[in-house]
């Protein structure tokens, strides 16, 4: 039975259904009980914007509110994780996870590899990324390059209500440290999600749309805007490809290099800040992997490298837009190279 | 619409399946001025599930072609105009102008304001079954290993202007529960019956594809009281072969990568299979529960690389009017099975067709099941 719900149902309804099949998941966060069955119950948020809003009704207290401590409570979901339990501990913002950096990088990511194979750390820590909610520098970062130069680490990053359910049940069920990047600007977005629990496999990027003319990858927010910019240029006669990577570690670079052993263009759209970030990695390996394939100069489109401004007029500007992507789009497309230096 | 032509005939965008709200014109087989006799293929139309041939209703002329190829249409969309060379062209153009789209949900016989779908809570768990039309005779549609009801997209409407027709998930499938309590075909065919027991069908003409066609042969010979008549479509339980690849293949895709060269086995045209079918079946085939359905089917099934039930010489001998229909170019069961039931069954091969001829040659399907059911009503 499949209805449209929002990205933001898709995930409380994966950590019901897990939390109902398996007795070992709990919840860990700052105020996802949220005052739940407690007096002053009107005011339950259930995390900060409401994600985790009801569940504490169904599953008590295996939801734990923790102090505002996240070097202490996402130590202590790692710690439970490595002793059987499967935790999911939401960091509010996943740009607090400067704070907790050891016990992510340095332990959770280790553990499996320091132990010779023996401990397992099945611990998904989930929270906010990204820019548009006009939360200002310190709340609205892309961070996913951080987590993917770690080892260890599975992250994850839906642009969907659909893949968000499957993949947030999948990291559950890894037995892995699983980064689970929510961008909150997609929590009200909707699509057909199934009521019943599937697991999208890790690893196996989604082709949103098919095309001969050009390759874009992207994942997050910016897959409505690669999508948005492909639509506009097909009423130029321009076919886009359109990736959707949906997890970045593992990453499906096969799915990537077919695309641009077939168009021979390639276009990478990453909301991280541009120094070191997935369109740099992805166009690092397409350039070793598939440099025959290439007609033309792989484009980037990202957020310059500043801080997420806190001015609406200057946050919309600073998110890659469709007009971007399309016009790296026609840089590819030009027929002098020199013109494919970007503008 | 007032004073219309009577020989002026609308070729409209058709209605396939129940979710199908629009299709693309991707070229016409026709051109304008052209003879069509009944049956002749007109255009092709591509939906998000499938790409797939229009056959002439009625003969004509061709005397106008309004879709545009690459242009989407509703559903029920003028698209073209078929009449005699005699009707005035001033008429036809009349006809053109006052031409309205009927509302998507209108629903002008009313079936298409109701929901898509209905569950019904059996001894088997729930099934989920769509029900079309209310003639007298009732058609049930049995699809087989990994389908759902949408393998009867072309054929339910089709055979619902003469009969009530269902057509189910099988449990393990589409929306119907995943959990198998027995996986065997008599588990699968008591499931059936199950269903038919709950939604209070007595007797029905039985139409299975596949697999779907030896839980038919099955339900025949447990509960031969049960059944008028049967319809098997390059069925299971007819012959040992089996391709074991199209069965492994199926069951261990996990990307569109790998599951799209698996279903083009399914086949005589591979381009009929398009992004959105793969999509559907690997949105149902990570659900909780299927691929251990699916599993413990083949196992039961398809063990050993063939096929472990036969039951052609039961059905042979027994009195059930049977019709067999085949893809020449089935690569699945391969299409010789046709003749197993020797003379006790109608036997037709349709040419360039696959494992999927109620799709892909659905039109001469159709003809050949209303046939045999209205022949046995």
């Amino acid at each position: 039975m499949s209805r449209k719900i929002s990205m933001k149902t898709a995930i409380n309804e994966a950590l019901d259904l897990e939390m109902r099949r398996d007795p070992t998941v709990i919840l860990m966060g700052e105020d996802i009980v949220g005052g739940t069955g407690a007096p002053g119950e009107d005011d339950a948020w259930g995390g900060v914007l409401g994600v985790t809003k009801g569940l504490f009704a169904k599953h008590g207290d295996r939801l734990l509110d923790t102090p505002l401590s996240e070097s202490a409570y996402i130590g202590a979901a790692i710690g439970a994780a490595a002793c059987g339990m499967r935790p999911v501990a939401e960091l509010m913002f996943m740009d607090f996870m400067g704070v907790c950096f050891d016990q992510i990088f340095n332990q959770a990511a280790k553990f499996r590899y320091m132990f010779g194979g023996k401990a397992e750390t099945p611990v998904v820590i989930r929270g906010m990324v990204g820019a548009g909610f006009r939360a200002a520098a310190q709340h609205s970062q892309m961070l996913t390059p951080l987590f993917t130069h770690i080892p260890g680490l599975k992250v994850v990053c839906p642009s969907n209500a659909y893949d968000a359910k499957g993949l947030l049940i999948q990291s559950i069920r890894d037995n892995d440290p699983v980064i689970f990047c929510e961008h909150k600007n997609l929590y009200g977005h909707e699509t057909e999600v199934p009521a019943e629990s599937y697991a999208i496999p890790f690893g196996e990027a989604n082709v949103l749309r098919d095309g001969d003319h050009v390759t874009i990858v992207s994942y997050g927010l910016t897959v409505h805007r690669a999508m948005e910019a492909a639509d506009a240029l097909a009423r130029d006669k321009v076919e886009a490809e359109v990736i959707d990577l949906r997890t970045l570690s593992p990453i499906d670079w096969d799915t990537i290099i077919d695309s641009v052993e077939r168009t021979g263009r390639l276009v990478v759209v990453d909301e991280a800040h541009p120094r070191c970030n997935l369109a740099t990695d992805i166009s690092a390996f397409v350039a070793q992997n598939a440099f025959g394939a290439l007609k033309a100069g792989i484009q980037m489109v990202t957020p310059p490298h500043t801080p997420v401004p806190f001015s609406p007029s200057l946050e919309d500007l600073y998110i890659p837009s469709a007009e971007a992507v399309a016009a790296a789009v026609r840089r590819t497309m030009a027929p002098s190279p020199r013109s494919t230096l970007a503008a | 619409m007032t004073t219309l032509n009577e020989r002026i005939k609308p070729i409209v965008m058709p209605k396939w399946g129940l979710s199908m709200s629009e299709g693309k014109v991707t070229g016409w087989l026709k051109q304008p001025g052209a003879t069509v006799n009944l049956g002749d293929d007109l255009l092709e139309v591509e939906t998000d599930k499938i790409t797939n041939v229009v056959e002439a209703g009625e003969a004509g002329v061709l005397r106008r072609v309004l879709g545009e190829p690459g242009t989407v249409y509703p559903v029920k969309a003028l698209i073209a105009v078929l009449a005699e060379p005699d009707v005035p062209d001033s008429d036809i153009d009349a006809f053109i102008a006052g031409y309205a789209v009927p509302a998507a949900d209108g629903g002008e016989d009313g079936a298409d304001a109701g929901p898509r779908y209905a569950f019904a809570e059996t001894a088997a768990g729930t099934i989920r079954y769509a029900r079309r039309g209310d003639g007298a005779t009732t058609v049930l549609l049995v699809h087989g290993f990994g389908g759902d009801l949408d393998n009867w997209l072309f054929t339910i409407d089709a055979l619902a202007e003469g009969a009530t027709v269902y057509a189910l998930d099988l449990p393990g499938h589409g929306q119907s529960a995943k959990a198998l309590p027995d996986p065997t075909l008599t588990g699968l065919s008591k499931a059936v019956r199950d269903f038919m027991d709950v939604v209070g069908i007595g007797t029905a003409h039985l139409v299975g594809h596949s697999m779907g066609g030896a839980v038919s042969m099955r339900t025949a010979l447990d509960a031969p009281e049960r059944v008028a008549s049967l319809s098997l479509i390059c069925s299971a339980g007819l012959g040992r072969e089996i391709n074991q690849g199209y069965i492994a293949g199926f069951i261990d895709a996990t990307s569109r990568r790998d599951l799209k060269p698996v279903l083009e086995t399914l086949f005589a045209d591979t381009g009929l299979v398009s992004r959105q079918m793969a999509d559907d079946l690997l949105k149902y085939k990570r659900l909780d529960g299927v691929d251990s359905a699916l599993r413990a089917i083949a196992s039961s099934m398809f063990g050993n690389g063939e096929q472990t039930v036969i039951l052609g010489e039961a059905v042979g001998a027994a009195t059930v009017p049977t019709l067999v229909v085949w893809g020449a170019e089935d690569r699945v069961i391969p299409a010789a099975h046709a003749t197993a039931l020797g003379s006790a069954a109608r036997v037709e091969v349709v040419p360039n067709a696959g494992h999927m001829v109620q799709m892909e040659a659905a039109g001469t399907v159709n003809a050949l099941l209303k046939d045999h059911v209205t022949k046995n009503a």
